[in-house]
């Protein structure tokens, strides 16, 4: 049952972001990927990680695609007509680059290295919140500084002049 | 869940490969390029929930925490500069910002 829900959520996740990456609009390349990180959320949630599928949906899914749409609307981009389409000259090096992660995947997959038995165990909030303010308290400071910075520069990038 | 690591770990590879491929052939629009990194970020957060998971710690969980706050930083100040460039050049288009071009 949840291996099922599983590979129809990886489904939906690749589907999706397939057509975010060939949208020819911003905004519909924006709620293609929010479906695909709810769709990722689901997964997180099934993998034993419910906190950070939270984090996912309010996050990534609510405040960094709302920030982008926030941002494409903002700017009134010249009208999608304009707006120029990758062409297949552009998208050759893509396929190229693709092409080669998804044949080094096969090359792996072929050889068949050792068959690690399946089945994933899942860890409490209990045991997270224990590693990540006992063992790694250091880091939360580091990454409360590095939002500062982020918001001081940001306030500096928009300001008035 | 019966579901083998390495079906989570093709499914990361392949959106990163995506994402990828979004940078490369968008590279004349600065948003779509902050897309690709946005979809490659998940990539790598997925691999680190999987493994998380699999070896039953909990520092992938909290290495993709920190990823995604280190993502909302990246994505504030990214935004600001394009909004910042859009005000200077009235285009999101990479082409036209050559002015540091010899």
């Amino acid at each position: 049952m949840e291996a099922t829900l599983f590979y129809i959520l990886a489904a939906v996740l690749l589907i999706g972001t397939l057509l975010a990456i060939t949208a020819r609009q911003a905004v519909r390349s924006i709620v293609y990927l929010v479906t695909s990180f709810f769709a990722l959320a689901l997964m997180f949630y099934l993998l034993g990680a419910p906190l950070i599928a939270a984090f996912e949906v309010i996050i990534y899914a609510g405040a960094i695609m709302v920030l982008f749409l926030f941002v494409i609307m903002m700017l009134e981009l010249e009208s999608p007509e304009k707006l120029a389409k990758p062409h297949f000259k552009n998208w050759l090096p893509a396929l190229l680059l693709a092409g080669a992660v998804v044949g080094a995947l096969v090359v792996l997959l072929c050889s068949r290295l050792q068959a690690v038995p399946p089945g994933f165990t899942e860890i409490p909030v209990r045991q997270f919140a224990f590693a990540l303010f006992k063992q790694y308290g250091v880091a939360v400071e580091v990454v409360s500084m590095q939002l500062l910075f982020a918001l001081v520069g940001a306030l500096y990038l928009g300001r008035r002049r | 869940m019966s579901v083998p690591l390495s079906h989570v770990l093709i499914v990361a590879s392949l959106m990163f490969a995506m994402g990828l491929g979004c940078v490369v052939a968008w590279r004349a629009n600065v948003i779509m390029m902050l897309i690709g990194i946005e979809i490659m970020l998940n990539a790598v957060m997925l691999t680190f929930v999987g493994g998380s998971a699999h070896w039953g710690i909990a520092d992938g969980q909290l290495f993709s925490l920190m990823l995604m706050a280190l993502t909302s930083a990246e994505v504030s100040l990214a935004l600001a500069m394009v909004v910042y460039l859009h005000r200077r050049k009235q285009t999101v288009n990479t082409d036209q910002f050559d002015s540091m071009k010899g």
